[in-house]
């Protein structure tokens, strides 16, 4: 009964009483965000009053709706038919364009020394090879205004720490995997940390809320301490902590 | 409108965990922004509407007890949800009712008689400034709550309620229902999701018919179930968007259940998501408490949240 034709791509497949995923891709993939950007406008453009919550991410488009208003059937309908009439955004260059000052010191980033040692590269290469690709947002998630970026160079690639710090301080710069991204609060947190920015990230008092949206194009700036804290950067030194083990 | 009102109640003693909650924060999950909101649905609007309140009025949800409140004018009160043995005056109050509570009164909630999780209306409903359109509290990121920074209430603290507050409930208001017994709460309907034929047939023989323990890591980001070990043929997943009430299964084969303050996007296979009554019923459940998971259809699901929601508003 289950057969592999549910493999089929895009479809819809069921997420509770209220909502739907539309899954559209099966691969992380810089491609997609033109086809996921142009989703998730559509079905907020076609549900309109209807329409509770988008959370799009990689390859998915999760739509939540109000059952009260419209029957799940029809919503699924809805989106059928968006799927079938989309196309993506001109060219996928859409998302706006950030820069993020980032002083990259083992005083903030104390994983700077592992990646050296993983990579086979030098503290400096590292840090260049980390600031001079330009990152799509892939999706945000896990904080208000936490994105998901990539792809790292492949050199940089590493595991999570094997035991998460309890507290990453606001605007740790962080790797794991062939992913990047910045804390836009001070939370738990598992990934390696090489450097800090000076930008806010989320903002409640700010419209728009998240700096970064999905499809966005991101490049940390390397700075030294005096750009940095000039710009409003809080250098105090990560907590001392028990060292962490790297998975072999 | 960001209309602050006037200061209806103080803290005297704070309890372990107490959030002001309005219907949940919506529209901002794109940006990693949780739902929020009760995570018993059920004793949450049944409180408002005691007092007469339309539906999405911020409420108190009072975890386990140990808060103690002092009315600063008189207020028109309902308590619904969990029995967390309340006391006026020191004298026991029979709550999923509404009643006047007068200046000066002290309203307590001790420990745990039936259910977890306590709701507190006001009529006209406490006031708070949103933030990003929502007073729900979600400590973990910061947002809303009585004070807009997130932050559970603290002694000392002031809840604001709207200058008609004690005014007597509506006499017409609605007659509740007996209380649930959160202790019996009966099968937890689930709605099957995409990735339940990636789970063997004995792990879903076992999702359905195990008697499952609520494990003592459980909040309002999930309860963990704990009982005998799904296996599944996804191990990991790319992060999607996560629903209300998802039951992810991680590799440890443990299901974790996901309420109100889950993480927006996450990686672990689901065997699909409670119904929203039902995910209302498990955030009642104390640590150590049983349960059963049932197989439901949508049409059921949905006529029977249908039925809930029709005589709010």
């Amino acid at each position: 009964m289950r057969a592999r034709d549910v493999s089929r791509l895009p479809r819809v497949e069921p997420a509770g009483l209220d909502a739907w995923l539309l899954r559209l891709f099966d691969t992380i993939d810089e491609a997609n965000l033109p086809w996921m950007t142009a989703l998730t406008r559509a079905c907020e453009k076609a549900l309109g009053p209807d329409l509770v919550d988008l959370v799009p991410s990689y390859t998915t488009l999760l739509v939540v709706f109000d059952p009260l208003r419209l029957e799940p059937d029809a919503a699924r309908r809805c989106l059928e038919a968006q799927l079938a009439s989309l196309t993506p955004d001109g060219a996928g260059d859409d998302g706006k364009r950030h820069e993020l000052p980032t002083w990259y010191d083992v005083s903030v980033g104390p994983e700077l020394p592992t990646l050296a040692e993983r990579s086979g590269l030098s503290v400096d290469e590292v840090i260049a090879c980390h600031s001079e690709r330009s990152y799509r947002v892939f999706a945000l998630g896990f904080a208000p205004g936490f994105a998901f970026m990539g792809l790292l160079d492949e050199r940089l690639e590493c595991p999570r720490l094997d035991t998460p710090r309890r507290r990453v301080p606001m605007g740790s710069v962080a790797v794991t995997g062939r992913q990047t991204a910045a804390y836009p609060a001070v939370t738990p947190g598992g990934w390696n940390l090489i450097g800090r920015t000076s930008t806010t990230l989320f903002d409640r008092h700010h419209d728009g809320f998240s700096l970064l949206r999905m499809g966005d194009r991101v490049r940390f700036v390397s700075v030294d301490r005096a750009d940095f804290e000039a710009a409003g950067g809080d250098a105090t030194p990560m907590d001392p902590m028990p060292k962490h083990k790297e998975h072999s | 409108m960001a209309e602050e009102g006037v200061s209806g109640l103080r803290v005297q003693r704070a309890g372990p965990l107490a959030l002001l909650q309005d219907a949940g924060r919506f529209g901002v999950r794109q940006l990693g922004v949780t739902q929020g909101g009760p995570a018993d649905l059920h004793g949450w609007a049944w409180a408002n509407r005691l007092v007469g309140n339309d539906w999405g009025a911020p409420a108190l949800e009072v975890t386990f007890g140990g808060l103690e409140l002092v009315a600063e004018r008189d207020l028109s009160v309902a308590i619904a949800g969990a029995d967390l043995g309340v006391t006026v005056d020191g004298k026991p109050l029979a709550i999923w009712r509404s009643l006047t509570l007068r200046e000066g009164q002290v309203l307590a909630f001790a420990s745990p008689v039936n259910g977890l999780r306590a709701y507190l209306a006001v009529a006209g409903g406490f006031r708070a400034l949103p933030v990003l359109n929502s007073v729900a509290c979600v400590v973990r990121e910061g947002l809303g709550g009585h004070d807009g920074e997130g932050h559970k209430l603290a002694e000392g603290d002031r809840l604001r309620v709207s200058a008609t507050a004690g005014r007597e409930a509506p006499v017409d208001a609605a007659q509740p229902p007996s209380p649930p017994d959160y202790q019996q709460p009966g099968p937890l309907g689930l709605l099957a999701g995409a990735q339940i034929a990636e789970f063997s047939g004995t792990s879903l023989f076992r999702a359905f018919n195990t008697v499952w323990r609520v494990d003592d890591r459980a909040d309002r980001m999930g309860v963990r179930l704990t009982g005998p070990r799904l296996q599944c043929r996804l191990s990991t997943m790319i992060s999607e968007g996560i629903g209300m009430g998802a039951v992810q299964v991680p590799p440890d084969g443990q299901p974790i259940v996901l309420l109100n303050d889950r993480q927006t996007i996450g990686g672990y296979p689901r065997l699909g998501a409670l119904t929203p009554l039902a995910a209302s019923r498990l955030a009642q459940c104390l640590p150590g408490q049983e349960v059963k998971i049932m197989a439901v259809s949508h049409e059921r699901a949905l006529a029977e949240y249908r039925r809930f929601r029709g005589g709010f508003g």
